[in-house]
C-alpha cells in the first residue's frame, strides 16, 4: 500500500470512528451504537463523559505503552540483565502529583454539572412520576403557574411487545417497528406528552418498590422510592419521541416497563393539555350525574 | 538456614491417614487452605453455570429459555455465589496456605477456629443454593437485597441465615489472619519486610472485621422487617428504604476492596519474580493499599448517586471516590516500573499478572468515569457498570487467583503444571473475557439497563458477541480444571524447592511439595533471601 493509500485509509477510519464516537446524536438506541447519546435536553452529561473518556484513553496509551515497551526491551530471551534499582522518590512524586492535577480538573467540571442539575427552581411546569410494578403513572401537577385539573394516566408496555416478550412466543421482536426503528420493549400504550423549550420539574416517587425513571436522551435517571419525593428537571430542545426504561431492578417484569416521552412544541402541548382537561371534566361530570341518585358519592 | 528447620520431621507429625480425620477434623493450615481452594473452585463453576444461563437467555432478543423471575434468581445467585463463594474463600485459601509459609510460622494462630471457619461455608452455601429448589424460588431481588423488593421474596430467611454464616466464617478467618501475622512471624521478619501479599491480607482482614458485622446488621433488620413487624425500611411505617442502601454500601464498598486488595498482593509477588527485579517502591505499595482501605470507608454513596442525595453529599462522595485513583495509580505505575529494567520471562503466572495490570486498569478507568456523578446519572444501573465491575472482578480478582494458583501449584503439589496448557488456558481466557465484557461498555452507553432478561433489537449484536465470549470464557475454565488435576495427580515433572528462577521469600526455602509441617523451629532469616529484605529500597 502506498503512503497515500495509508493516509486515505487512516482518514477514512478516523471519519468512521468520529461518526461512531462523536458525530451522531442518537435520541434512541441504534443498532451497534458505541457511545452515549448527546441527548436532546439543555442539561447533558455528554461533554463530561467525553472529557473523562479521552483522559482515560490518553493515560491508557501512556501506561500500556510503557508496559509494552518494557515487555519488548527487557526480555530475558533478548539477553536483558535485571537492574537493581527499586525506588525513585522523584518519579513517585511526579506520578502522584500529575493524577491529582487531572482529578482536580475533572472534579471542577463535574461539580459544575452537579450544581446545574440540582437546580430545579424556576421550572414552568411540574409532572409527578410514580413507579409501580410494572408500569408508570404520570400526573400533571401544574403548568405555567396554574394547577392542572385531574390530568393523569398509567403508561405501560404496549400490547404487541407484551405478546412477543412472553416465553417461547415465537413472535419476531425485530418486526415490531415504528418508522423503521425497532420499538420492541420500548413502546407504551400512552406516552408522556411534554412541551419543548420548557423547564419541566419532575417529582418522582415509588408506589411499591424502588424503580428508576430513565430516558437516556434526557441525560439522567432518578430513583422512584416509596416514601421519598425526588426532584429532577429537564428542558427539551427538540420535538421528538424519546424512549427509556426502568433502571432499578423492581421484580419479574423490570425489563418490561418502558418510558416514552413525546416532546411537542408548546402550542401543540397546550392544545393537548386542554383536551385532556376537558376529557377529565367530562368524566367527572358523567360520574357526578351517575352518582347523583346515590346518597353519598365518594370521590 | 531456613531449610534445616523443615528437615526436622517426626513420623508422628505427618498427615493423619483417615480421610475423615485428615480433611474434616483438620487443623493444618495447608489442608484447610486446600479445602478452601477446592470449595471456591466448585463455587466458581456453579456461579459460572448461572452466568451461562444469563448469557444464553440474552443471546438474542425475545424470551427463549427461562421466565423473567428465574432470570432474576440467576443474576442474584450468580453474584452471591461468585462474591461470597468463589472470590472471597479462594483468597482465604491462599492466605491459609501461604501466610504461615511466608512469615515463617508453623501454622495459623488459631487452628481449630480455622477448621470451623471453613466448615461453616459448605453449609451456608447448601442453605443458599437449596432455595432454588423450593416453592417460591430463590432470592430474586439482586445480591444487594434492596428492600422493599427483596422482602417480596419467600426465601428471605434462608438467604439471611446463609449470609450470617458466611459473615461469621469471614470474621473468624480475618481474626485468624491478623493473629497469625501479628504474633507468629519468625524473628527478623519485621512488618516492613513482609511480602506485599501478607500486608495486603493484614489490611483486608481489618476491613472484614469492620464491615461484616455491618452487613449482618443490615440483613437482620431485613429479617425483622419481614417477619417481626419492624419498619426499619418500610416507608409506610415511618422507615426509610434508602437507609438500607446506606448501611449495605457501608459494608459493600469495603467489600469490593476485600476482593481486590489480596489480588494487589499476589501481583506484587509475581511480577518481581518473573522480572527478576525487586518490587519498585515497596513502602509506597504498602502505603497505597492502606490508603485505599481507608478511603473505602468514605465512598459508599457513590453506589447511590441516583437515589436523590442532597447535592453536598453527592459532591463529597464524588471527590472521595476520585481520590482513590491516586493510590491505585501509584500501584499500577509501580508494577510497570518493576518490569522496567528487569529480565522478564513470561510463564503462565506472569501472563495472568500482566493481563491483570492492563485489564484491571481498564476497569479502573471506567471506575473513574463512574465516579463523576453527573455522568453517572447516565451510566448508573446500565451494562456500563456491569462491564466495569466484571473488569475489576473477573480480569482483576479472578485472574489474580489464577495467577496465584499457577505460581504456587508447584509448591503445593510438588509437580510442575503443563506450561503449554497453562498458556492455552491463558490466551483462551484473556481473549474470550474481552469478547465477553468489552461490548458491554457499548451496550450500557447505548442505553441498556442491567438485570433485564430481554432487550430492544438495537442491542442485539453486542449481546450476541458478549454471549459468545461468555460461553467461550466458561469453556476455557475447564482447561484450568484440567491443568490443575493433571499437575496434582499426573504430572511427571517434579518441582524444585525454588520453583521459579527469580522467586524470593521464605515459601521457596521449604521443600516442594511443602511438607505437612513447616517451620516447627523458626527459620533464621537472611534479608537477601526475602523479596523485600532490604527496606531501604
Amino acid at each position: 500500500m502506498t503512503s497515500g493509500g495509508i493516509g486515505r485509509s487512516v482518514s477514512a477510519w478516523a471519519a468512521g470512528a468520529f461518526a461512531l464516537f462523536g458525530g451522531a446524536a442518537w435520541a434512541n438506541p441504534e443498532p451497534n451504537q458505541l457511545n452515549m447519546t448527546k441527548g436532546v435536553a439543555e442539561w447533558s452529561p455528554y461533554a463530561m463523559h467525553m472529557v473523562a473518556l479521552w483522559v482515560c484513553v490518553v493515560i491508557g496509551i501512556v501506561v500500556f505503552g510503557a508496559m509494552f515497551i518494557a515487555m519488548f526491551r527487557f526480555r530475558k530471551s533478548r539477553g536483558a540483565v535485571a537492574e537493581k534499582w527499586s525506588h525513585s522518590t522523584k518519579l513517585e512524586v511526579v506520578w502522584t502529583v500529575i493524577p491529582v492535577i487531572i482529578l482536580i480538573f475533572l472534579a471542577h467540571l463535574a461539580t459544575g454539572g452537579l450544581t446545574s442539575f440540582a437546580d430545579t427552581t424556576n421550572s414552568e411546569m411540574t409532572i409527578k412520576v410514580t413507579g409501580y410494578q410494572w408500569k408508570w403513572r404520570y400526573d400533571y401537577v401544574d403548568y405555567k403557574g396554574k394547577g392542572v385539573d385531574k390530568v393523569g394516566f398509567m403508561s405501560k408496555l404496549e400490547e404487541t411487545s407484551n405478546r412477543a416478550r412472553q416465553l417461547k412466543s415465537n413472535l419476531d421482536p425485530a418486526k415490531i417497528q415504528v418508522d423503521g426503528y425497532s420499538t420492541y420493549l420500548l413502546d407504551v400504550d400512552k406516552p408522556l406528552v411534554v412541551p419543548t423549550d420548557t423547564k419541566i420539574r419532575f417529582v418522582i416517587v415509588g408506589g411499591d418498590v424502588i424503580h428508576s425513571w430513565w430516558v437516556p436522551a434526557l441525560g439522567w435517571k432518578m430513583d422512584a422510592i416509596p416514601g421519598i419525593a425526588n426532584a429532577a428537571w429537564t428542558k427539551i430542545k427538540e420535538p421528538g419521541v424519546y424512549r427509556g426504561q426502568c433502571a432499578e431492578l423492581c421484580g419479574q417484569d423490570h425489563g418490561f416497563m418502558p418510558i416514552v416521552v413525546k416532546a411537542v412544541p408548546k402550542a401543540e402541548f397546550e392544545q393537548w393539555l386542554a383536551a385532556q382537561e376537558d376529557e377529565a371534566q367530562l368524566q367527572k361530570a358523567a360520574q357526578t350525574a351517575q352518582a347523583a341518585p346515590a346518597p353519598a358519592p365518594q370521590g | 538456614m531456613a531449610h534445616a528447620a523443615t528437615h526436622d520431621h517426626h513420623d508422628h507429625h505427618g498427615a493423619p491417614k483417615g480421610f475423615f480425620q485428615r480433611w474434616v477434623m483438620s487443623t493444618n493450615h495447608k489442608d484447610i487452605g486446600t479445602l478452601y481452594l477446592i470449595f471456591s473452585l466448585t463455587m466458581f463453576f456453579i456461579g459460572g453455570a448461572f452466568a451461562m444461563v444469563i448469557r444464553a437467555e440474552l443471546f438474542k432478543p425475545g424470551m427463549q429459555l427461562v421466565q423473567p423471575y428465574f432470570f432474576n434468581e440467576m443474576t442474584t445467585m450468580h453474584a452471591l455465589v461468585m462474591i461470597f463463594g468463589a472470590i472471597m474463600p479462594s483468597f482465604v485459601g491462599l492466605a491459609n496456605w501461604m501466610i504461615p509459609l511466608m512469615v515463617g510460622a508453623p501454622d495459623m494462630a488459631l487452628p481449630r477456629m480455622n477448621n470451623l471457619s471453613f466448615w461453616i461455608m459448605p453449609f451456608a452455601f447448601l442453605l443458599l443454593l437449596s432455595t432454588l429448589f423450593m416453592p417460591g424460588g430463590g432470592p430474586a431481588g439482586g445480591w444487594t437485597m434492596y428492600p422493599p423488593l427483596s422482602l417480596q421474596g419467600e426465601s428471605v430467611a434462608y438467604v439471611i441465615f446463609a449470609v450470617h454464616l458466611m459473615g461469621i466464617s469471614s470474621i473468624m478467618g480475618a481474626i485468624n489472619i491478623i493473629a497469625t501475622i501479628l504474633n507468629m512471624r519468625a524473628p527478623g521478619m519485621d512488618l516492613l519486610k513482609m511480602p506485599v501479599f501478607v500486608w495486603s491480607w493484614l489490611i483486608t482482614a481489618f476491613l472484614l472485621i469492620a464491615v461484616m458485622p455491618v452487613l449482618a446488621g443490615a440483613v437482620t433488620m431485613l429479617l425483622t422487617d419481614k417477619y417481626f413487624g419492624t419498619n426499619f425500611f418500610n416507608a409506610a411505617g415511618g422507615g426509610d428504604p434508602v437507609l438500607f442502601q446506606h448501611i449495605f454500601w457501608f459494608f459493600g464498598h469495603p467489600e469490593v476492596y476485600i476482593m481486590i486488595l489480596p489480588a494487589f498482593g499476589i501481583i506484587s509477588e509475581i511480577i518481581p519474580t518473573f522480572a527478576r527485579k525487586p518490587i519498585f517502591g515497596y513502602r509506597a505499595m504498602v502505603f497505597a493499599i492502606a490508603s485505599i482501605a481507608f478511603l473505602s470507608f468514605i465512598v459508599w454513596a457513590h453506589h447511590m448517586f441516583a437515589v436523590g442525595l442532597p447535592m453536598g453529599a453527592e459532591i463529597f462522595f464524588m471527590y472521595a471516590t476520585m481520590l482513590i485513583a491516586v493510590p491505585t495509580g501509584v500501584k499500577v505505575f509501580n508494577w510497570v516500573s518493576t518490569m522496567w529494567g528487569g529480565s522478564m520471562t513470561f510463564e503462565t503466572p506472569m501472563l495472568f499478572s500482566i493481563a491483570f495490570v492492563i485489564l484491571f486498569t481498564i476497569g479502573g478507568f471506567s471506575g473513574l468515569m463512574l465516579a463523576l456523578a453527573p455522568a453517572d446519572f447516565q451510566y448508573h444501573d446500565t451494562y456500563f457498570v456491569v462491564a466495569h465491575f466484571h473488569y475489576v472482578l473477573v480480569t482483576g480478582a479472578a485472574f489474580s487467583i489464577m495467577a496465584a494458583a499457577y505460581y504456587w501449584l508447584p509448591k503445593w503439589s510438588g509437580n510442575m503444571y503443563s506450561e503449554t496448557w497453562g498458556k492455552i488456558h491463558f490466551w483462551s481466557s484473556v481473549i474470550s473475557v474481552n469478547v465477553l465484557f468489552f461490548p458491554q461498555h457499548f451496550l450500557g452507553l447505548a442505553g441498556m439497563p442491567r438485570r433485564i432478561p430481554d432487550y430492544n433489537v438495537a442491542f442485539a449484536n453486542f449481546n450476541m458477541i458478549s454471549s459468545i465470549g461468555g460461553f467461550w470464557f466458561g469453556a476455557s475454565q475447564l482447561i484450568f480444571l484440567g491443568v490443575v488435576i493433571h499437575c496434582v495427580f499426573f504430572s511427571k515433572k517434579k518441582a524444585a524447592d525454588r520453583s521459579w528462577e527469580g522467586a524470593k521469600g521464605l515459601e521457596w526455602t521449604v521443600p516442594s511439595p511443602a511438607p505437612f509441617h513447616t517451620f516447627d523451629v523458626p527459620p533464621v532469616i537472611h534479608d537477601d533471601e526475602l523479596a523485600h529484605g532490604n527496606t531501604e529500597h
